[in-house]
C-alpha cells in the first residue's frame, strides 16, 4: 500500500461486508452472512433500523411475509434485529455514504458524510429507493444559504439564538420547534399555506395562544423569495418574502427553518459507475445479485433484473444468494460448506442456540 | 368505449393513455413510466405520486380527504391544483382527464 492509501486505524474501520441501508433486506443479509461466519456493518441515513418499514409505515400491517400472516413494519424490524443479534452487527446511523472506491489492495473503501472511513472486501447495497433527505424549498439560488441561515432540521439550538426566525410548515416538526425555539429567538414568524395544522391539537393551541398574545406571528402563504446580504453570496439571509392570495409580505429574517418532509432519492449511488436501469435501479445478475462491479452487490428494492418484484420476500432471497458469493470473495482460501440451521452444530453455535 | 387520460410526463412529454377500471391513477402513471414512483404503494406516506390536475377537472375528482391534504402540505411544489394520484381510482367517468406529473 502506498502512503496515500494509508488510512490511520483510528479512522478506518474494517469489516467483512459493508451494508448500505439498514432496512429489512439489509438486516436479513446480516443473518445470512452471519451463518457463513461473515461480519457485517450497516450504514443508514435514518436514526434507527427498519428503512421504509420504520419510516413510512411502522404501524401498518404487512400481509405477505411467508409464515407470518400479519405483522407491522415496526414489529418486523424488531424481529429481524432479534434474528440478526447473535451475529453482532455494527450500526452507523445518521450517516449517508458519499464515496465508494476500490483500493489498490482490492478492497472497497466507503466514506460517509460524517467523514468516517470503512473498508471491506464486499459491499452490499440494500438502499431501497435510496436515501431519505429533507425536501428543499422550490426556490432558485438557495444553495449558499443552506447550512448557514437556511436549515431543514435543528441540530444546535444555538444556531437560532437571538435570531429573527421564520419557520415554514404545518406539521408536528414545524410546530414543536416553533414552540421550542420561541423563548430564545428575537422574533419568530410561522408560515404555512393554510390556517389548518395537522400537528397535535395541544401544540396547535399553544401556538395559537402565542400568536394571540403577540409573542410570535403567523403568516398564511408560500415562500416566494429569499433576500441576502450582497445578493446572498455568503449565505447571510436578511429577509424572506411570502406570497399569499392577498399579495406578498416581506419578513425580516436571518434564519429560516423549513419542514417539507422527507424525499427519497438515489443520491451518490448514481455516481458509482454501476450499470443502472432507468437511472433508478442497479442492474444485477440473478445468480449472485452482483452489480457490474465484482464485489459490489445490490439486494432488495434498489436492484433490477428481468422479472424483478419489489417485495420484501424477494430481497430476503437475494441477500441469501449474495452472501454465498460474498463468502467466496471475503474468504478466498476457505471452502464454502452448505449447511442447514436445523442440523448443523456449527450454525447453531453461531446462532448461539447450541 | 375506451376511457383515456392526457398526461404531461415528468420529462415534459405529452401522452394520451388508456385507463384501467379500478386501478389507482398512481398505478397507471407508474406502469406507463411517466415519472411517478409511488414508493409507498398508496398509503399517503411518501407523496411521490404528486400531480397537477387541469383546473377544469378539479371539481370532478373524488374530494380531498384530510390525510391527503396533510400530506400535500409537506410539498414545496404544492399548487392549488395539486393532488396525490394514489387517491384517485380510475373509472370511465374520468375519460378525458388532463394532468401533469409534478417535479420531484
Amino acid at each position: 500500500m502506498s502512503p496515500a492509501d494509508f488510512v490511520s486505524p483510528l479512522h478506518s474501520q474494517e469489516t467483512d461486508v459493508l451494508i448500505i441501508g439498514a432496512g429489512p433486506v439489509g438486516l436479513f443479509a446480516v443473518f445470512e452472512l452471519g451463518l457463513l461466519g461473515l461480519k457485517a456493518r450497516l450504514i443508514d441515513t435514518l436514526d434507527r433500523p427498519g428503512g421504509q418499514c420504520a419510516e413510512l409505515y411502522p404501524e401498518k400491517p404487512i400481509y405477505d411475509i411467508p409464515g407470518i400472516p400479519t405483522i407491522s413494519g415496526q414489529v418486523l424490524t424488531d424481529r429481524l434485529m432479534e434474528q440478526a443479534a447473535p451475529f453482532e452487527p455494527e450500526f452507523r446511523f445518521n450517516q449517508r455514504v458519499e464515496h465508494l472506491s476500490k483500493r489498490p489492495d482490492g478492497r472497497f473503501q466507503i466514506v460517509t458524510d460524517a467523514g468516517d472511513v470503512h473498508v471491506a472486501p464486499v459491499v452490499f447495497i440494500a438502499a431501497g429507493a435510496g436515501s431519505f433527505t429533507p425536501r428543499r424549498p422550490k426556490l432558485d439560488g438557495i444553495a449558499p444559504y443552506e447550512g448557514k441561515s437556511l436549515f431543514y432540521a435543528v441540530r444546535e439550538r444555538a444556531d437560532f439564538e437571538g435570531s429573527d426566525l421564520v419557520v415554514v410548515g404545518g406539521g408536528d416538526s414545524a410546530l414543536d420547534w416553533t414552540l421550542d425555539l420561541l423563548p430564545s429567538v428575537k422574533s419568530l414568524t410561522l408560515v404555512h399555506r393554510r390556517d389548518k395544522f395537522r400537528a397535535a391539537p395541544h401544540t396547535v393551541d399553544a401556538m395559537e395562544t402565542a400568536v394571540a398574545e403577540g409573542r410570535m406571528n403567523f403568516v398564511m402563504g408560500d415562500l416566494e423569495r429569499l433576500t441576502g446580504k450582497n445578493g446572498g453570496e455568503n449565505g447571510e439571509l436578511t429577509a424572506v418574502t411570502v406570497r399569499s392570495k392577498t399579495g406578498s409580505t416581506t419578513l425580516k429574517a436571518d434564519r429560516l427553518l423549513t419542514f417539507f418532509g422527507l424525499n427519497i432519492e438515489l443520491g451518490p449511488i448514481a455516481d458509482w459507475a454501476l450499470d443502472l436501469e432507468d437511472g433508478k435501479q442497479i442492474r444485477v445478475g440473478t445468480e449472485k445479485f452482483q452489480t457490474s462491479t465484482p464485489g459490489i452487490f445490490a439486494i432488495g428494492d434498489i436492484n433490477w433484473y428481468p422479472g424483478k418484484l419489489k417485495l420484501i420476500l424477494s430481497g430476503f432471497h437475494e441477500g441469501a444468494l449474495a452472501a454465498q458469493e460474498a463468502f467466496r470473495i471475503a474468504r478466498p482460501n476457505e471452502k464454502l460448506r452448505f449447511q442447514y440451521t436445523t442440523s448443523s452444530s456449527e450454525l447453531q453455535k453461531r446462532l448461539k442456540v447450541a | 368505449m375506451m376511457a383515456n387520460f392526457h398526461v404531461t410526463t415528468r420529462k415534459g412529454e405529452k401522452q394520451t393513455l388508456e385507463g384501467v377500471d379500478g386501478w389507482r391513477l398512481m398505478e397507471l402513471l407508474r406502469d406507463y413510466k411517466t415519472g411517478i414512483e409511488g414508493i409507498c404503494g398508496g398509503q399517503l406516506d411518501c407523496a411521490s405520486c404528486h400531480i397537477y390536475v387541469d383546473p377544469d377537472w378539479l371539481g370532478r375528482l373524488p374530494e380531498l380527504r384530510d390525510e391527503e391534504e396533510a400530506k400535500l402540505d409537506e410539498l414545496p411544489s404544492w399548487e392549488e391544483n395539486s393532488r396525490l394520484s394514489c387517491q384517485i381510482i380510475w373509472g370511465e367517468e374520468l375519460d378525458g382527464l388532463t394532468l401533469t406529473v409534478a417535479p420531484d
